[in-house]
């Protein structure tokens, strides 16, 4: 079995407030903040909670498709606006569609595991809110296999994607019951975020939430088996954190009880040009958090906090699956439940997740280790849970479940 | 002739008007995806207008409006350009479409771009000698099965048809503004219309997804039939308030009034400004000269005679008329005798608060009801309690209320309208109200 050569730790975690439809202070009719604002927002939350930031030996920078939404390449250059003092540090940008803030957090851990670096700032970035949602889907459509599937892969490609899934899924185990499970998760990721200030739902007031989620889907106007509240919203955000060795972390000033440990890692990617062995299994996600699992020497229900990529609420649902919590069709029950909220068993997206807080995609698997951070070592503010165990895991997923990375943390 | 044949060569004359962009716009898109439909036949839409300029907005519109509209048909886009392999992204459907929409379209200040058109959109300016000269043209030029569908809102369809030799094959197309937008198509079908021309204007209406409501050919129809003694009322409420408080309150108080208390997306000055006080004018005239029922205004020709005219620049801001506007709301009253706007300041605003008396219900608005599904009942409920009016302002609207009902029901007496729902509909659609004029609220 794959071992970590030391310990590693994660550190001083911070995000943006998740920018866009639902949140007061956006108009899509006004000029809003672009990359360099979020860069540098997240990056100073960051570092204004070590002692210097000039002790930052390395930078890597998630980043999914800056590219076509901001017409901006070289994040790694940009990056530098976190903090003067990385000029001429090696920098870079990492890409793996929605897992490009997992895949960011890996290629840190990597560069610390390594000895080459003793502490390094991650981060995620996006800035979706540049187009409208038709090309917005274009866009993102770019996590699929663009010569083999754009064509014919409808208006809004990865919603049909995931709308294939959960109408697999409807069929093995019941198309109410189905339904029913996506509008509880829609309505538990609000209740999150109603919590958390950051998120993009923090403000909405809507009082049955899930009569909301129950609207039935319209594949007139958007897609046959997933409505709009199922799905994860277009944001604008950042998010930070620091991978770093116990000597690192010391040496920033911190102690043990203000980092987490990552004891499990596991990271893995399935071909993108084949379609999913099984629509109603997300098999890349449960090979890489085994691997996590399995390295962290721990069971399912050792899980205390968990952050899962719920781009829709039907990928919420096989998260939990594909973590072992449920047996297939099993996360029906268990999110009927309410085993997922907050006061559940598994305490699952505690700040609102990708529905509830938004999903600025770079960002997401950054934001996510932030918010495992968060409720490990109590910083959590408003949302933080009652930590009884020790352990939390983290699914930072990229299109159709085809990369992924998935970290153990322990308080 | 077949509709589909005719459909393949279509000519607007006044393309690039208010009235006519949007007929353009309505014609272009549905021609677009009929080229897409029926890639073995030629399309063509011929757009004449007199100004260069004026027509190369009206190009630089259809295109930002086609981007618009497709955004929108993405998923109908897909379907459609299914077998363009060099198409995949929905902005690449969507440039396409843009382009699609421009490739059928011909400009042009000549009638004689229509010489292939057999059916021709007229939407010139509202001018009886304009339009019969028009048609004269028209007439000699086009094929002999030509049929014309005038955007006319007040000059009787039969009378324009003889001047110009056109007999039976002129049908009233009268598209409220703004046409894209507006549901709402009036078919005045003169007594002798050819069957043909009857049908296609019917079939093409549904093309288009208007709401028809069909309406006799007596001048104004049914929507300035209404309009223009709507206006007129408010001008006689003027005159008489005007004695008591001086002209320019006058005009606030009946604007107020006719907004706020008749629950009215505009106040009734707000709308001839919205229309232009010119265009306003001249219907009235065009009524007149056909109905001979004393539809006239001496203080409409006085504000003409000064230049204060209204309407909307070529961008769509509203120009001052009657009343001054910032950013498209009244905040002034012309006043004819210094030939100078007055503004509406905060001390006249109380002072017009205390003359017509508190509001019956402040929550009650035009905005709020739009969609608030118990509206009837609440209009009903608030309306009753104009039966006994305790305050100006409520005296005021109960007369209105009942001015326009009686406009309404006269509407349909006449034999303007076939029935009370048309006269309805056509103020509920064509004028954004909340409530038809025939209604029972003050019974």
């Amino acid at each position: 079995m794959r071992q970590l050569p030391k310990p590693l730790y994660l550190a001083a975690g911070a995000y943006t407030v998740s920018l866009g439809t639902g949140r007061p202070e956006f108009n899509p009719r006004k000029a809003r903040p672009g990359l360099e604002h979020y860069i540098q927002e997240a990056g100073k939350a960051v570092l204004s909670q070590i002692s210097d930031p000039a002790l930052i030996d390395e930078g890597v920078i998630g980043n999914f498709m800056a590219a076509r939404f901001n017409k901006q390449g070289h994040l790694g250059s940009l990056m530098i606006l976190a903090h003067p003092s990385l000029e001429y540090k090696p920098t870079l940008r990492v890409e793996g569609a929605c897992a490009s803030g997992g895949l960011a957090l890996a290629t840190g851990l990597k560069s610390v595991a390594s000895g080459l670096a003793e502490s390094v700032l991650v981060m995620g970035v996006e800035v979706q809110n540049t187009v409208k949602a038709v090309y917005g889907a274009d866009i993102l459509g770019g996590a699929g296999w663009f010569a083999g599937e754009r064509k014919n892969g409808g208006t809004y490609f990865f919603p049909q994607r995931f709308s294939d899934r959960a109408g697999a899924f409807s069929a093995k185990y019941g198309a109410e019951r189905a339904r029913q499970a996506m509008a509880h998760w829609y309505a538990t990721a609000v209740e999150h975020a109603r919590l958390n200030p950051q998120a993009q739902e923090h403000h909405n007031r809507t009082k049955d939430l899930v009569a909301q989620g129950l609207t039935p889907p319209n594949p007139r106007s958007f897609c046959e088996h997933i409505n709009l509240f199922d799905c994860s919203k277009v944001s604008d955000g950042a998010a930070g954190i620091i991978v770093c060795t116990k000597e690192g972390y010391e040496r920033l000033g911190l102690t043990r009880d203000d980092v987490v440990e990552i004891v499990g890692y596991g990271h893995a990617a399935a071909n993108l040009t084949l379609p999913p062995p099984d629509q109603t299994a997300l098999t890349t996600s449960r090979r890489a958090s085994a691997e996590a699992r399995a390295m962290a020497g721990i069971q399912p229900q050792d899980l205390g906090v968990i952050e899962v990529h719920d781009c829709f609420s039907i990928t919420g649902l096989l998260s939990l699956e594909a973590l072992e919590l449920a047996q297939p069709g099993g996360s029906i029950d268990l999110v009927l439940a309410g085993e997922n909220k907050r006061t559940g068993r598994y305490p699952t997206n505690t700040g609102g997740g990708l529905i509830g807080y938004g999903h600025p995609t770079g960002a997401s698997g950054v934001r996510m280790a932030v918010d495992l951070w968060k409720q490990l070592t109590g910083r959590a503010g408003d949302y933080q849970v009652p930590m009884t165990k020790d352990h939390g895991i983290m699914i930072s997923m990229g299109g159709n479940d085809k990369t992924v990375v998935s970290l153990v943390l322990r308080r | 002739m077949e509709l589909n044949t005719r459909l393949q060569n279509l000519t607007v004359v006044g393309a690039a008007g208010k009235m006519g962009s949007g007929i353009s716009l309505l014609l272009a898109l549905d021609m677009a995806y009929r080229a897409l439909e029926n890639k073995d036949r030629t399309y063509v839409l011929n757009l004449v207008d007199i100004s260069d300029t004026a027509l190369q907005g009206l190009l630089r519109y259809l295109r930002d409006q086609a981007i618009k509209d497709a955004e929108r048909q993405t998923t109908r886009l897909r379907q459609l350009y299914a077998d363009r392999e060099d198409l995949v992204e929905n902005g690449e459907m969507i440039q396409a479409f843009a382009d699609e929409v421009l490739t059928h379209v011909r400009t042009g200040k000549t009638l004689a771009l229509a010489q292939d058109s057999t059916l021709v959109f007229e939407a010139a300016f509202e001018k009886e000698e304009l339009k019969i000269g028009l048609y004269k043209e028209l007439a000699a030029l086009c094929p002999k099965e030509m049929y014309l569908l005038t955007n006319t809102s007040s000059i009787p369809l039969q009378a324009l048809a003889e001047a110009s030799g056109l007999k039976g094959r002129v049908i009233g197309y009268h598209f409220y503004n703004p046409p894209a937008v507006q549901k709402l198509l009036e078919i005045i079908t003169p007594a002798d219309c050819e069957p043909e021309l009857r049908e296609a204007a019917v079939a093409i209406a549904k093309n288009l997804r208007k709401t028809v409501v069909p309406s006799n050919d007596i001048a104004g129809f049914i929507g300035n039939g209404h309009f223009m003694r709507d206006g007129l009322h408010g001008l006689k409420e003027v005159e008489r308030l005007a004695k008591e408080h001086g002209y320019v309150k006058a005009v606030a108080l009946v604007n107020r009034v006719s907004r706020d208390w008749l629950l009215r997306p505009m106040g009734i000055f707000q709308l001839i400004d919205y229309v232009g006080v010119d265009v306003f004018q001249l219907i009235l005239r065009v009524m007149e000269k056909y109905l001979k029922d004393g539809l006239h205004s001496p203080v409409i020709d006085r504000y003409i005679e000064m230049g204060v005219k209204g309407g909307q620049t070529s961008s769509g801001a509203q120009k001052d008329g009657i009343l001054q506007y910032e950013k498209g709301q009244p905040v002034g009253v012309f006043d004819p005798d210094t030939k100078s706007y007055v503004k509406i300041d905060e001390a006249w605003t109380k002072e017009s608060d205390a003359l017509l008396g508190a509001h019956p219900d402040p929550s009650m608005t035009w905005k709020g009801l739009q969609k608030d599904s118990e509206r009837e009942a609440k209009l009903r409920a608030y309306f009753a309690g104009f039966k006994n009016p305790s305050t100006l302002g409520m005296q005021l609207a109960a007369d209105y209320l009942r001015a326009s009902k009686a406009v309404g029901q006269r509407l349909v007496a006449d034999g303007v309208a076939h029935r009370d729902e048309d006269v309805n509909q056509v103020l509920m659609l064509g004028f954004f109200h909340l409530y038809g004029p025939i209604n029972s609220y003050l019974d």
